[in-house]
Order: structure tokens, then C-alpha cells, then sequence
């Protein structure tokens, strides 16, 4: 909402400094986004008077001018037709910018003649279009003096954002209101006088509503005006539309647009010749459209309420008017419509069609019910003032709707919900200040009606914050909230510190954390187990941020593409967050899943002199997955690794970690190279995905000690064994078996080599364990060490069909 | 036989070779020469046996001293000459220590900004004794509006540009949430006060320009009980604003603003300079809307079947990206979402910097 301060002043009588009203503006919430003075851009620019012009010795279109600028005498060359000896114009000294064109002002010479400085045109000055001729002051106006405020630009245009609540506020009248109850000037009279009408309006008003649809209008006031010459509108109400980014049309329409900006009063002025009998407001019904003034056709129906005569719709009701019925500069008769729209219906119609007018913004937050036939009597005396005219009298179909409810005020409830001390009297005082009712006498108990300006008003609670903030919400006491325990208690939840666990044990693996957009395009979810309807969104950004995610890989791959594509070779990615299954809270799943890329392993990336890291491969991924496992508790000896992962890894290069026979921890391995391909990356890539919520809770105990250690006093003995196996025989298979052979003496069985090639046999495989023996009672003798390790042998032999290479 | 004096010759001759022996073969060789079972010291002992009573008295403390003597000698060269022999071995064992090597992954793991000031939100405000709540991000129109007296018509609902998803099968709306005070409402079905909890997550709007991402992270403060009132609010907002920016001397001010499930309404500003495009908290007479609050409005009471007259509270919501922004001076908020790695590298934290009150916020 924009405004100007004089348009201000003609309602707030004040001599507060502007930046005292700007501040206070603010600090009642009616927040300030900009001021802004043209009269600065215009500073340079003052009035002169041109003593001489001479015709220019070398150029037949140019004059000499000697320029009395008040301070000094200086000579110009000027092109302008009109220049000439004894006119008062407007002079830009040099060293000045001119605002129309960006020209910097330098002393010059034009055709062997000096000049200096420049006198200029409307559209040098940025002020119209105007260029036929430098600009001519009256023979009165003061040399030297500022042009701007010589020409009433010298106006500061305040622009504040207003809050959906505050439709009071969509008008300047409304916005001295407040100023004047946090007093910073006196409001000025906003009563407006009555025009008598001169003879009987011929047009009758008619509300064709039913039960269901009787809101859409409650009220329609009308007039017309007869005898009235339109054209354009006087300098100062060009001036105000102008100063707040309006264009001027024709004197009817700005009258419309200031009493809008002025009260918050949308109108709508009609060619009352193009009329057809009586005027009115009424649902639309299918196959009536008409062209509104935005050129656009729009077809209504049932559900819109339009404002017609007996021929046609005339216009959108509380949105936009039509051109047919819309006032020409020949426009001898006009009626007025002044009347009131429903909130919601507007809205809904506005949105439908896309329309955005100032009208819609401010029926749609509710104008002042009460101000129907002043706002008509209004417009009624700007048209008699500016364009003449003899008025009929006023014709009113409706009643203002009153839905004010009388609020049971207690006093108290202003230190209950702000912490402050306001004094009863001081409260009252604001209240009735802002136009309130505030009826008994008590100082504990009184009712209190809102004004018909303001339809946010419902409660108590309304009322608390009319009054603080125009009492200043520097008056808040700052108290500490009641601590509730002297020592802080914890207050994560398991899920919390899980997933802040899998996040820090991630980036201790050397892994770098990223968040990812939830929504991925449709295609890519598909490849990931999503892509459902029920998952689509109905109003994307684009079409690549469609799909929820069913899962984080997918944005995490489109991630490392872009890494690859600026350079980065060995990396490793990891994001925790959400995914989805459904659209049930239940269905939002945690997930840590992770992406290695080149030669990023755990322990350093890339080449070394010293340990270079080679190409990244499943088992990375499964030794990030069941590290992070382990980290949250689980006990990764009791982790079943199935090849079972999701069908977009590699078939034969992945795995699931299975915690019994249903619940899934882990998925890792290659991604899949056609899912990586349909996503646009060149080279494979590793993965794993860690299904947080999966994971086991640890069961709570009931004391924080541990169990005893069991701490060796006896040296472990390793023996290395060899076995011979069909190489299609899982690994984890032997080691369990060697692990059976003495559960009691054997405390780990580690894979420490494998071998095909020579001396293995075609489809063959040989596994080398070493198997660790921790003696509790004695010391082992060979033959004891010996005996285990045929058992093992034994065992792995039974079990899996390895046997000992010889 | 032999007296002193040949004994006093034979000991400076054999300690003579001794203080001279180049390496530890000759050494050795000169032991065996002198104290070996045929050695020359250990011939004179032996023939102590046929000494007179006087004589052995005399030659025995003599002879022994004579032993210990060169034994010391002997020792002591070896013990030169194998730290010489070891010095020349250190002499040629050099290894090239400028090569450079892999500092491991506690150089190059990065913790995103948004999940480090999470955390140091969670640290702050535990300290105040609120809990972390969380909430789906696929809402219903009744959590994410209709409960928090957003109706269908208010405006509000057409200035949050709403992200919708297909409508369930019952015909309720989904959205994606624009804010996370549907966890106020979920919070408040779940449990009776009081209660003081914070909700940070993902929040989504359909808006996408230089300063706005169509997702975006929040966070959420409720605290409802019998007596909380604007007052704790200012409070509670200052401590949080003093404790995450690390600065005592933070300016604020409240202004009255409108949310609908707020009744009073304030924004809250932070005093800061702009020092180019940099932003100084704590300096300067500029104010920096950081965050919206009030006093939850009765009407949000009523609906999750509190009564407005017994029960009371504040909510607030913070822009967490626009937090960090602040604390950490990234420039741009889309670069949050882009997954650079040398934004992360940049702005990134280590796996070991985590945040607590009392081993300091930031690292």
C-alpha cells in the first residue's frame, strides 16, 4: 500500500518529523518497506530565468542562452523550439545526472559555442514523455528556487506492507486512524456530506439472490449523474495516482481509483447511456460471458457473482467492470456503484479467473460495511467538483451486513497474555481511539464492539493485541522462561540420535553431507520403487521436481553427476533425511544412504606414493553400511548379509543386511548400470542405503553398568588354514562353520586371503582364514591346537565341501 | 711369578688395547685374550691357588680389582662402539618426511550447515528445557491449515503458495507442509501441557527465485502452560538469539505483525550492519526481520481441545538456512540444495565439531 505524506496530512494533522511517522508506522505493524522522495532525484533542479536567447552563430536550430540560475549567470546552448528571451524554465547545473536519459552534465562546447549546464523537458526530467520544448514556469516562480517542490513533487511516497488482517489499513484515511491512536496527530473529520439529490434515479437496484447465494451482495447503493464533462483529471489527483505507481485515464476513473486508495473504498462508475433498465447483482449463469476491462472474456456461471442490467453482464461483482459499460472521456451520464461483495466468493472468483485488481484485494479481506452510501456521497461530490454534473438521489437494494460480535472484555487479560502493566484507562483510551466500543464503566469488566472496519476483530484475544501494539511492543518485560530441572535432561529421542550418529559416523568415514530436494523427477523415481500418482505433485515447480522420493539415491546420483561434471573424480556423498512410500505419516521413511564414486575409499581417495586407494567396489559400501550398524547398536554377528538387494543395484554385486527374516537394515553394492545410465551417469557407482528406522531400539535398562570384562590372562594362539572351495560357496558360509567347530576356544575366524589362478582349479576358489584360539584355563599344547583345527577342518568340510589345501 | 708392578704394567697395556679397539670382533677378541678361561687376567687368578697366605692376601684384592677393572673397560667400549656403530646405521636410515601424506577421512567427511545448526538448536533450546518434535512432511489441509485457523478462504493460504498432492481417498487435501506449525497441532493432540518442544524439518513452498528455494527448513517453538506469556517469549527469543549468535550485545525489537494462529502477533527484528553484502549481527542500526511469533491464538487452542481460558502459550518459527546464513555468511540459499562439494568443503562442518553448550556452538 502506497501513499503519500501530504496525502497523509490531509487526514493526520501532525508536525511529526516524516521518519518519526515511518518509525511509528512500523512499530504498530503496519510494517514500512520503502520511503522514497522524488524531489532527491530532482535536487540538482532549479528555476531560472533566461535573460537572452540568441540564435546560435553555426547552427540554425540552436540558441545561445544567458541563464540567471539565482547563484550565477551562465551561457547554454539549447535545441528547444521554444527557447526564448525572458521565459522562466527549469535548469540542471553541470555535474548533474539527468534522470530521463542517464546523461552525466559536463561544461561543453556545441558548435564552437560554450555551454554549461542544460534546460531541460519534461522527459529529461523524468516527469512524462513531453520533448516538443524545454518546460515553461509561470513568470512568478522564484530564480533559484528547488523545482520540485515548486511543482508539488517534493512529496515523500511511503510504501507499507499490510497484513492480511488489516483491510482498515488499504486506505490512507485508515492508516492515519492508526497514527492518530498511537499519538502521532489528530485524525481528520471522516464524515462526508451528503449531495441531495436533484431527482429520482431512473434506474432501480435489484439483489437476485436465494438463502444459499444472499451474501454475495448484501448491499448495493447507486446513483447517477447526469450532465457531467469527463476528461482528464486535475494535476493533484494526477499527481497522487501518479506518486503511488497509478496511471491516470479519465477524471471517472481516477475519481474511482482515488476514493479506493483514499478509503479503501473500491467503486465502479458505468456509462449509464450504455445501460439497459435497471442494474443489479446476481449469480451468472452458464453461457453469459463478457469482456472485462483487462480485454480479457471471461464465461461465468452459477457459482460467480456478477453485476448485470437486463441486456448483459455488466462486470465481475467486487472484482473487475466490463469495457462495454466502461466510462469514455464522451461520457455525459454516469451511475455510481458503491456496494459490498462477499470475502470468500470474491476470493474464490478472483482465483479462478486469475484476476488481480485492487478492487479483489480489498473486498476479499473485507471493506468497511458501514461506509456504502458515504463512500457513494464521496464519489458523488469528487465527479460534481471535478467533472459537474447534477446528481439523482440514492437508491440502496440491501442491508449492511453487522456480524460484529460483543466481545466480554476483561482487563486483566492484557497482563495475562503480554506480561505488561497497562492501566485500565490507558486501554480504554486505545481502544476507543481506534474506533472501538467500549462500554461500563469498570476497570476489571467491559464489552467492547469493533468498528465496522474491522472485520479481524472476533475475541479477547484481538483485543490484546490492538492494545499492545499500539501501547509498543517495546513495553514487553524480557523473563527467562521457569527453568524446569537445574541440570539440563535429555531430550532427544532414539530416531534423533540415531540419525545425528549416522550422519557424524558418515562424515568420520570421510564422506561429505548433502541435502537433496524431496521431490525428484517422475522418471528417476520410477527406477527407485516410486513414481506412484498418489506421490505426484499437482503443481510442481518443473518436471524434474515432481515425484516425492521414494528414496535418497536418486538425488544423491544427480548430485555426484554434477560433481563429476565440474571435475571432481573420487568423492564420496552421503545425505540423512526422509523418504517416501505413501502419502500416510507412516509412510515417511529415515534413510542414510551414501554414494562412492573413483577411488574414494574410507581411509583417503585417489592415487598415493604410498597407499594408493584403487576403485571404489561393493564391499566399501558394505563396510560403510555395517560400520554406521554397529555404530547404532546393532550387533553386526547376528546381521544376515542376502543377496537381496533392491532391483536397482547390480544383480550380482550387492547385498541386504537382514536382521531375522523380514526386517531389512541395509541395502548396498553397484548401482544397477542401465538405472545409472536412464540417470545420465557415465562411469559406476557404489551405494548403500541405511534403513534408520529398522534399526532395533536397544532395550531400556535399568542400570547404566556394565557387564564384567572378560579380560584374558592366557596368550591367544592363530593358526592359518587353507581350504579348497567351489567358488560359488559364500565366504560368510565357511567362516560360520570354522566359527561352530569350538565355540567355546575359537573367538574369530578371519578371511585373510583369497586366491584363484594357478594351482586352483578351474571353478575353484581358495579361502585362507586364520582362526584365533583364546585359552581360558591352561596354556595349549600343539596336540590341544591341533585337535581344534581338525574339527574346524571337519566342519567346514561337512558344512560347505572345502577341503584343506594340501 | 709375577708382582705389582708387572700386574699394574699388564693392566695399562690391556686397557691401553681396549680404549683403542676399532670394532666390536676386536673387542671381543681382546676379552677373550684377557678374561677367557685361558685369558691372561684369568691365568694370574689361577695361580693364586699356590700362593703363600701373605702373598695371596696381597695379590688376591689385587688381581680381582685387576678383573673388574678391565671388565669395566671392556664394557664400557662396547657400549661406545655399538652406539657408534648404531649412529652410522641411523646415519643412512632416512625417510624423505616431506612426502606428504593422507590426512584420512577426518579431513575430508563435511556435516552439512543445515544439519550442524540443527543441532546447535537442539543444544540451545534443550537447555531451556524444549524438547525435539517432528511431524510428516505430506500433511493434511487439517494439520497444516484448517487446525491452525487457516480456512480455505483466508488469504494466507493463496500467500503461501502450497505444494498439493493428489487428495486421499477420503477427499481430505494433501499438501506438502508450508511451515512447520503443524507439529504445534500433532504436539498438542498427543499430549496435555505443559509442553515445550521445537519441531525443525523440511518445509516446501512452490517459489523459486534468488532468495527462496521451493524447499527449506524450519523450525518450530511451542511452549504451552498456565502462565507463559509475551514476556517469556521476548525472553526466551533473546537467550536463543544471544546463545546461537554467540554475541551478548545482540539488539531486537518486536513488531506487531498477523499470523492466523497467532493472537498478539509479532515479527522479530535483530540489529545488524551491512557491511557490503556481508551482514554483522550485533552491530549497526539496521534491523533484520529473523523470525515471526505470538501468542498462540485461542481459536488453535479450541481446536486440539484445550480450553483458551486455562491454558496459554507462545509459538514462534524460524528460517533455519536463513539462520545459518546469518551466522555463517553463505551468500546464496540455492547453493544449499545444489550439493557442490566445494560449497560443502567451504562451508561444511567436521564430523568431530559437534555442537554443545558447554564445549562452544561453533567450532
Amino acid at each position: 500500500m502506497k501513499f503519500t505524506l501530504s496525502w497523509l496530512k490531509d487526514h493526520l494533522e501532525t508536525d511529526k518529523p516524516l521518519d518519526a511517522l515511518t518509525e511509528k508506522l512500523t512499530m504498530i505493524g503496519l510494517e514500512v518497506e520503502d520511503v522514497s522522495n522524488p524531489a532527491e532525484a530532482l535536487a540538482p533542479f532549479h528555476v531560472a530565468h533566461v535573460i537572452s536567447a540568441e540564435q546560435h552563430p553555426n547552427a540554425d536550430r540552436l540558441r545561445v542562452c544567458i541563464v540567471d540560475t539565482g547563484t550565477e549567470k551562465v551561457q547554454v546552448v539549447c535545441g528547444a523550439p521554444n527557447a526564448k528571451t525572458g521565459m522562466k524554465g527549469v535548469f540542471a547545473p553541470s555535474g548533474t545526472t539527468i534522470p530521463g536519459t542517464g546523461m552525466h552534465l559536463k561544461p561543453t562546447s556545441i558548435r564552437g559555442v560554450e555551454s554549461n549546464g542544460m534546460l531541460c523537458s519534461e522527459r529529461e526530467m523524468g516527469l512524462s514523455d513531453e520533448h516538443d520544448g524545454i518546460i515553461e514556469l509561470p513568470e512568478d516562480a522564484p530564480i533559484g528556487a528547488p523545482f520540485a517542490s515548486l511543482a508539488g513533487l517534493d512529496d515523500p511516497v511511503i510504501d507499507i506492507a499490510i497484513t492480511p488482517n488489516r483491510s482498515d489499513c488499504l486506505g490512507v484515511y485508515g492508516i492515519a486512524r492508526d497514527l492518530a491512536a498511537a499519538d502521532m496527530g489528530t485524525l481528520g473529520e471522516g464524515e462526508v456530506e451528503t449531495v441531495p439529490g436533484q431527482f429520482d434515479c431512473p434506474i432501480d437496484i435489484k439483489l437476485d439472490f436465494n438463502d444459499v447465494t444472499g451474501e454475495a451482495c448484501p448491499i448495493f447503493a447507486g446513483r447517477l449523474v447526469r450532465g457531467i464533462q469527463n476528461g482528464p483529471s486535475p494535476e493533484w489527483l494526477q499527481r497522487r495516482l501518479k506518486a503511488i505507481g497509478l496511471r491516470p485515464i479519465n477524471a471517472l476513473v481516477d475519481i474511482t481509483n482515488y476514493v479506493t486508495y483514499d478509503r479503501g473504498r473500491p467503486l465502479h462508475v458505468y456509462d449509464a447511456g450504455k445501460l439497459s433498465g435497471d442494474i443489479g447483482a446476481r449469480m451468472g449463469r452458464t453461457g453469459e460471458s463478457f469482456e472485462a476491462l483487462d480485454g480479457k472474456t471471461y464465461e461465468v456461471d452459477e457459482t460467480v457473482c456478477v453485476i448485470a442490467d437486463e441486456a448483459r453482464v455488466l462486470g465481475l461483482g467486487g472484482i473487475m467492470g466490463g469495457t462495454y459499460s466502461g466510462s469514455q472521456n464522451q461520457t455525459s451520464e454516469v451511475f455510481i456503484e458503491c456496494a459490498v461483495f462477499d470475502p470468500i466468493r470474491t476470493a474464490a472468483t478472483g482465483r479462478r479467473f486469475g484476476i488481480d485488481s485492487d478492487a479483489r484485494y480489498r473486498f476479499e479481506r473485507g471493506v468497511d460495511t458501514a461506509f456504502v452510501e458515504p463512500g457513494l456521497e464521496l464519489a458523488t461530490h469528487l465527479i460534481m467538483e471535478i467533472c459537474g454534473g447534477e446528481p439523482s438521489h440514492v437508491v440502496v437494494a440491501g442491508r449492511a451486513p453487522d456480524t460484529r460480535p460483543a466481545i466480554d472484555f476483561e482487563m486483566k487479560q492484557v497482563k495475562r497474555l503480554t506480561g505488561i502493566d497497562i492501566p485500565a484507562p490507558e486501554i480504554r483510551y486505545i481502544l476507543k481511539a481506534l474506533g472501538f466500543w467500549v462500554a461500563g464503566l469498570g476497570d476489571a469488566r467491559v464489552k467492547v464492539a469493533a468498528p465496522t472496519w474491522r472485520p479481524d476483530i472476533h475475541g479477547p484475544a484481538d483485543l490484546v493485541e490492538e492494545v499492545l501494539r499500539i501501547a509498543g511492543m517495546d513495553r514487553l518485560p524480557v523473563q527467562s522462561l521457569p527453568r524446569l530441572s537445574t541440570i539440563t535432561r535429555s531430550v532427544a529421542t532414539f530416531s534423533q540420535t540415531r540419525s545425528r550418529k549416522a550422519r557424524r559416523g558418515l562424515a568420520g568415514r570421510g564422506m561429505v553431507e548433502l541435502v537433496t530436494w524431496s521431490f525428484i523427477n517422475r522418471t528417476q523415481a520410477k527406477h527407485f520403487g516410486g513414481g506412484q500418482d498418489a506421490l505426484e505433485l499437482l503443481n510442481p515447480i518443473s518436471s524434474e521436481m515432481s515425484s516425492m522420493r521414494p528414496g535418497l539415491l536418486p538425488g544423491l546420483i544427480a548430485a555426484a553427476i554434477r560433481n563429476t561434471d565440474r571435475g571432481f573424480a573420487d568423492f564420496g556423498i552421503f545425505e540423512v533425511g526422509q523418504a517416501y512410500r505413501g502419502i500416510a505419516p507412516e509412510d515417511q521413511y529415515a534413510s542414510a544412504a551414501g554414494i562412492r564414486c573413483g577411488q574414494a575409499k574410507a581411509f583417503g581417495s585417489g592415487r598415493d606414493w604410498r597407499e594408493p586407494a584403487g576403485a571404489v567396489d561393493a564391499y566399501d559400501t558394505k563396510a560403510d553400511a555395517m560400520a554406521i550398524l554397529a555404530s547404532l547398536g546393532v550387533n553386526t554377528d547376528k546381521v544376515q548379509i542376502v543377496a537381496e538387494a533392491p532391483e536397482w543395484y547390480h544383480p550380482g554385486r550387492s547385498a541386504a543386511a537382514r536382521m531375522g527374516p523380514k526386517n531389512v537394515l541395509a541395502a548396498f553394492g553397484e548401482l544397477h548400470p542401465r538405472v545409472l545410465r536412464s540417470l545420465g551417469a557415465d562411469g559406476p557407482m557404489v551405494a548403500f542405503e541405511i534403513f534408520l528406522d529398522a534399526i532395533p531400539r536397544p532395550r531400556s535398562k535399568s542400570s547404566r553398568s556394565r557387564t564384567a570384562l572378560d579380560a584374558w590372562t592366557l596368550q591367544p594362539v592363530s593358526r592359518d588354514l587353507a581350504f579348497l572351495a567351489d567358488d560359488t560357496l559364500p565366504a560368510g558360509d565357511l567362516i560360520r562353520a570354522a566359527k561352530g567347530a569350538d565355540t567355546a576356544l575359537i573367538v574369530s575366524v578371519n578371511l585373510f586371503d583369497v586366491y584363484q589362478g594357478t594351482g586352483v582349479g578351474d571353478g575353484q576358489i581358495s579361502l585362507a582364514i586364520e582362526v584365533t584360539l583364546m585359552p581360558r584355563e591352561k596354556t595349549l599344547t600343539d596336540d590341544d591346537i591341533d585337535a581344534v583345527m581338525n574339527t574346524v577342518v571337519a566342519k567346514v568340510e561337512k558344512a560347505t565341501g572345502a577341503v584343506l589345501r594340501g | 711369578m709375577s708382582d705389582l708392578n708387572s700386574i699394574d704394567a699388564l693392566e695399562a697395556e690391556i686397557a691401553a688395547a681396549v680404549s683403542v679397539a676399532p670394532d666390536l670382533a676386536a673387542l671381543e677378541e681382546l676379552r677373550v685374550s684377557a678374561l677367557g678361561k685361558k685369558g691372561r687376567v684369568s691365568l694370574l687368578m689361577r695361580g693364586l691357588g699356590q700362593m703363600s697366605a701373605t702373598e695371596r692376601q696381597q695379590m688376591g684384592p689385587r688381581l680381582n680389582g685387576l678383573k673388574s677393572s678391565l671388565s669395566d673397560a671392556i664394557a664400557s667400549r662396547k657400549q661406545a662402539l655399538e652406539y657408534a656403530e648404531l649412529e652410522q646405521r641411523l646415519a643412512n636410515e632416512t625417510l624423505d618426511m616431506t612426502r606428504p601424506v593422507r590426512l584420512g577421512p577426518l579431513d575430508t567427511g563435511r556435516v552439512h550447515p543445515v544439519s550442524q545448526v540443527m543441532e546447535e538448536l537442539a543444544a540451545i533450546f534443550a537447555d531451556m528445557g524444549f524438547s525435539v518434535a517432528e511431524g510428516p512432511d505430506i500433511e493434511d489441509d487439517h494439520h497444516n491449515f484448517e487446525a491452525l485457523n487457516i480456512p480455505a478462504s483466508h488469504p494466507a493460504r493463496q500467500m503461501m503458495d502450497t505444494f498439493y498432492l493428489p487428495p486421499r481417498d477420503d477427499g481430505t487435501t494433501m499438501v506438502l507442509r508450508t511451515h512447520t506449525s503443524p507439529v504445534q497441532i500433532r504436539t498438542m493432540l498427543a499430549q496435555k501441557p505443559p509442553i515445550r518442544i521445537i519441531a525443525p524439518g523440511r518445509t516446501y513452498r512452490s517459489d523459486s527465485d534468488q532468495t527462496h528455494t521451493p524447499m527449506f527448513h524450519q523450525v518450530e517453538g511451542l511452549v504451552i502452560d498456565t502462565e507463559t506469556h509475551m514476556g517469556h517469549l521476548k525472553g526466551c527469543l533473546e537467550e536463543f538469539c544471544k546463545a546461537f549468535f554467540e554475541i551478548d550485545a545482540i539488539k531486537m525489537r518486536f513488531r506487531p505483525s498477523h499470523f492466523p494462529f497467532t493472537e498478539p502477533s509479532a515479527e522479530v527484528d535483530i540489529g545488524c550492519a551491512r557491511v557490503g553484502n556481508e551482514m554483522r549481527i550485533g552491530e549497526g542500526d539496521d534491523w533484520l526481520e529473523i523470525l515471526g511469533c505470538g501468542m498462540v491464538h485461542p481459536q488453535v487452542l479450541r481446536n486440539v481441545g484445550y480450553d483458551p481460558d486455562e491454558v496459554q502459550g507462545f509459538a514462534f518459527g524460524i528460517g533455519i538456512d536463513r539462520l545459518a546464513m546469518l551466522k555463517y555468511g553463505m551468500p546464496d540459499l540455492r547453493a544449499f540444495f545444489d550439493g557442490d562439494l566445494r560449497w560443502m568443503k567451504h562451508y561444511g562442518f567436521r564430523c568431530l565439531d559437534v555442537p554443545t553448550l558447554a564445549g562452544g556452538l561453533s567450532p
